[in-house]
């Protein structure tokens, strides 16, 4: 089936305070591009569920704030009136119908004909892949078939726009995995713009075509799952997202001071001075001969998790580094290892002192 | 229609009939207390005139021993019941609560058959000892009424709150070297005692403001609900009825709230 | 070991006791209810004799005993149940409040609220002389049941998040409430029906201050007869109640009303 378009959608200095004076949202302005996938990512508290419900016009933002659609405010328009699509965390699937009649009910309330709401639910059975539970009853149904019902029902009626309230976080891990990469190919053929909420750091690189980073009820970055990951804007991003080693040393002349040896810093890091903050992937470093390696260590343990070896070394910094080495790499802990890394991919962190 | 606009139209017949029908209707009543010929001083009548003065003592020893004997009862069947298995056992249960909604004058009636003149208490005793014991239209009578209808209510709390318990309690008890006594006096009593708390306020103000049973056995002795009744029906005495009314109301509301603080929500919530 | 058995036998014997004072009185009258002379006992044979009798005198306090249950549970279902959803999506102190309200006259004696119903509207004489006045105190007495289990229900399904999804595809306020609001709160609109017929039915203090002779109910008979009928007619007249609202308790057990929802007792 074609996907519908769905709309641009802008949300303008919106902030929100709760009744009782919690302050869920900072000011907040972004822009999601027409089909584009935007995710929002952060932990619980963060804000990114509120940011949801704004757009979605479960919430109204604090005096001033203003979301548009295409342009048009939305700003007052409630959400029965949104035309948007939602999947909730808990799916939402009303009890007292079957299936076909959860995924028609946005067509029986715009009053389609019954020939053309069977038409309409059968293209979503197929799409979503749930042939032969038309006339279950929602509770007959495991969760992986719940979160389908559920995305039927919130596409059926060409939403504007689709939200997604961490859908699969109420599944367990091998679900879980199996159903991003469905989800995933559903939102690339639906085409649609959809903005989605996770805490799953994977989950956000692999589904999202933009990533916004939230903490404290504001952004802490927008950016490309790759910006994200190799260019993050701050300490706590780069921990947040995928793990990283974070070393606290004094930089000169292009070169980081560590306990272990030299470490050389390529790009803009090459001018920085004094006490910086540094952090550098664990696939980053390579394991090499101690002998006239410019940084050594000793290997503290070796985990074999299967398609890799996770290390930690000591002694090169304050902490241990943790690092991935193929799965073939032979070393043992009490080991004085080398590692070699390239300068490239050491990121400073400016404005965090260490 | 706004969600906000729906919600306000759903309040709407909820509010007209509660302002209609309750609470001007207390409003007056609190009113009409205060404007006989006693004035504000009728609300303090209860405590100031020995005639009332001595009803409420009725009303309150009554109740309280009710309560009391209602709730040891109460706690030993219930106890019995929740922890063993037997054939029956839903039978029991069944008889144990099912007086669980009849209206006062129908105990009232069920004391008459037990102890009043052609009661089955009377026709075992002049069988047996050759007089007739008739006690259903004394103290004894109105006694027994009220624990007729408050023993229903109070082993079903019982009963739910010990399903509660948490059996490893008990165990760890037992673990450290306690008897089954003295797991009961210091694990499950104390674990029961919200539930004592709710249930016993409960059973103290319904017999507080209790009035059919008192009515169908027609008894001599005054309680506070029958003072009303004569006082309204037969003196026509507005003010004072208003005013022993309204108190009787009050110190019952007063008894539940002060339990629902104690033992949450859940227990008192039949009222 | 024996001690157990000891032990056993004793809270046994005494809960038999206990359960034989509740049921031993409603089995005799059930029995003197069809027993032709209750002082010979059930050796004088069996008879309807007294059934007939009750009819003849009472039929019309059996039938309006029911019309007033229905009429309350009209009112009550129509008033409570938006109320129970208003309430529980509002939240809040204001809702608290109200419920505290609407539960008032549990706490409050009978005796009082219909005193107070007597003075305001005694004087409206067509209303105070009609079977409407006594619909008004069963309402006031009985909304609470209502509302409670149907906001007990609404808490334990997440009411709020299926109304937002329903939202969400578009249905009005009226719409959610219709299609995916009520439907989904059977469980608790049948349990408060249950509990608001079965109190009805069986309400006196209430009642007996708001009767006329012309509109008596059931239990106001029932007083009646205990009074000025002899024991075999009074019983029979009991086993009629007792028919209509055993029943009634049973599919409340049944359905699981349980201890939370119990009805408060008036007596």
């Amino acid at each position: 089936m074609t996907g519908a378009k769905g709309v641009s959608v802008h949300l303008q200095s919106c902030s929100k305070t709760f009744p009782d004076g919690t302050r869920a949202l900072e000011t907040v302005s972004l822009d999601v591009a027409c089909g584009e996938t935007m995710v929002f990512l952060g932990p619980s508290g963060c804000g990114k569920t509120t940011t949801l419900r704004i757009i979605a016009g479960l919430e109204q933002p604090d005096d001033g704030g203003r979301v548009l659609f295409d342009g048009e405010d939305v700003t007052h328009l409630p959400i029965e009136r949104r035309n948007v699509g939602m999947v909730f965390q808990s799916y939402a699937l009303f009890p007292n119908m079957t299936v076909a009649d959860n995924i028609g009910y946005s067509l029986k309330i715009r009053g389609a004909s019954r020939a053309e709401r069977t038409t309409r639910i059968a293209e979503l059975v197929t799409l979503t892949g749930i042939g032969g539970l038309e006339n279950r009853s929602v509770d007959q149904l495991s969760g992986g078939q719940r979160q389908r019902v559920a995305l039927a029902r919130a596409v059926a009626m060409r939403p504007r726009v689709l939200l997604l309230d961490e859908p699969l976080t109420a599944l367990d891990a091998s679900l879980r995995e199996r159903l991003r990469a469905e989800l995933n190919r559903l939102l690339r053929s639906l085409g649609i713009t959809a903005v989605y909420v996770t805490h799953d750091q994977a989950e956000a690189m692999a589904l999202g075509d933009r990533i916004v980073v939230m903490r404290n009820g504001a952004i802490a970055q927008i950016g490309t799952p790759r910006e994200i990951y190799f260019e993050p804007a701050s300490r706590f991003i780069a921990e947040f997202v995928g793990a990283a080693n974070i070393l606290e040393a004094t930089a000169a002349d292009g070169f980081l001071a560590l306990r272990g040896g030299r470490l050389a810093i390529g790009g803009d890091g090459k001018n920085a001075r004094g006490n910086v903050v540094a952090m550098v992937r664990p696939e980053a470093i390579a394991l090499v001969a101690p002998e006239g390696a410019s940084l050594t260590g000793r290997l503290e343990t070796a985990s074999f998790v299967g398609d890799r070896l996770r290390l930690t070394v000591a002694g090169v910094s304050e902490r241990p580094l943790s690092i991935d080495a193929p799965n073939t790499v032979s070393a043992r802990p009490g080991d004085l290892v080398g590692l070699l890394i390239d300068p490239n991919a050491i990121r400073l962190f400016p404005g965090e002192r260490s | 229609m706004s969600s906000s606009t729906f919600i306000r139209f759903c309040l709407v017949p909820l509010a007209v009939v509660v302002l209609a029908f309750f609470i001007l209707p207390m409003t007056q009543l609190i009113v009409a207390g205060a404007n006989g010929p006693l004035g504000l001083k009728a609300y303090a009548a209860i405590l100031l005139e020995p005639r009332y003065r001595q009803t409420l003592v009725n009303t309150v020893l009554l109740s309280f021993t009710v309560t009391i004997v209602t709730l040891v009862i109460s706690t030993i069947a219930g106890l019995f019941v929740q922890r063993n298995r037997f054939p029956g056992r839903s039978l029991l249960i069944a008889m144990l609560t099912f007086p669980l909604a009849f209206p006062g004058v129908v105990v009232g009636f069920m004391i008459i058959l037990l102890a009043g003149r052609q009661g089955l208490i009377g026709e075992i005793t002049s069988s047996i000892a050759g007089g007739k014991v008739v006690f259903a239209y004394s103290i004894g009578g109105l006694f027994l009424g009220y624990l007729y209808f408050s023993i229903p209510r109070v082993i079903l709390t019982v009963m739910a709150a010990v399903e509660k318990l948490d059996p490893r309690l008990e165990e760890a008890a037992r673990s450290l070297g306690a008897g089954a006594w003295a797991v009961h006096r210091d694990v499950v009593l104390p674990a029961l005692t919200p539930a004592f708390i709710a249930s016993s306020a409960i059973s103290f103000a319904t017999a507080m403001g209790a009035f059919g049973t008192a009515f169908t056995l027609a008894t001599n002795i005054d309680v506070l609900a029958m003072l009303i009744y004569t006082e309204f029906t037969l003196g026509a005495n507005i003010a004072i009825a208003a005013a022993l009314s309204v108190g009787l109301g009050f110190v019952a509301w007063a008894i539940l709230a002060l339990a629902r603080s104690f033992a949450g929500a859940t227990i008192a919530a039949a009222g | 070991m024996t001690k157990t058995r000891i032990l056993f036998g004793l809270q046994l014997a005494f809960t038999l006791l206990v359960a034989a004072f509740l049921i031993v009185p409603a089995i005799l009258s059930m029995v003197a209810g069809v027993t032709v002379n209750y002082f010979r006992g059930i050796r004088s044979g069996v008879t309807l004799h007294w059934i007939g009798q009750v009819w003849e005198l009472y039929a019309d306090t059996i039938g309006r005993s029911f019309e007033i249950a229905l009429a309350t549970l009209l009112v009550t279902l129509v008033i409570g149940v938006p109320a129970a959803y208003a309430l529980h999506t509002r939240g809040g102190r204001f809702s608290r409040i109200v419920e505290e309200i609407i539960t008032l006259p549990i706490a409050i004696p009978g005796l009082a609220i219909a005193l107070a119903l007597i003075l305001t509207y005694g004087g409206i004489g067509g209303f105070r002389r009609s079977w409407l006045f006594i619909l008004v105190g069963h309402v006031i007495f009985t909304l609470p049941f209502m509302v409670r289990a149907v906001m007990a229900v609404f808490a334990t399904i997440d009411v709020k998040t299926l109304d937002e999804s329903a939202a969400s595809l578009g249905a009005s306020p009226w719409r959610r409430f219709r299609d995916v609001i009520v439907p989904n709160a059977r469980p608790g609109i049948l349990a408060g029906a249950l509990m608001v017929v079965t109190l009805s039915l069986g309400e006196f203090n209430l009642t007996w201050m708001l009767h006329t002779p012309l509109t008596k109910t059931l239990p106001v008979g029932l007083a009646d007869s205990y009074a000025s009928m002899r024991l075999e007619i009074a019983s029979a007249y009991t086993l009629i109640f007792f028919v209509m609202i055993i029943p009634l308790l049973v599919a409340m057990q049944w359905i699981g009303a349980g201890a939370g929802l119990m009805p408060g007792k008036k007596s």
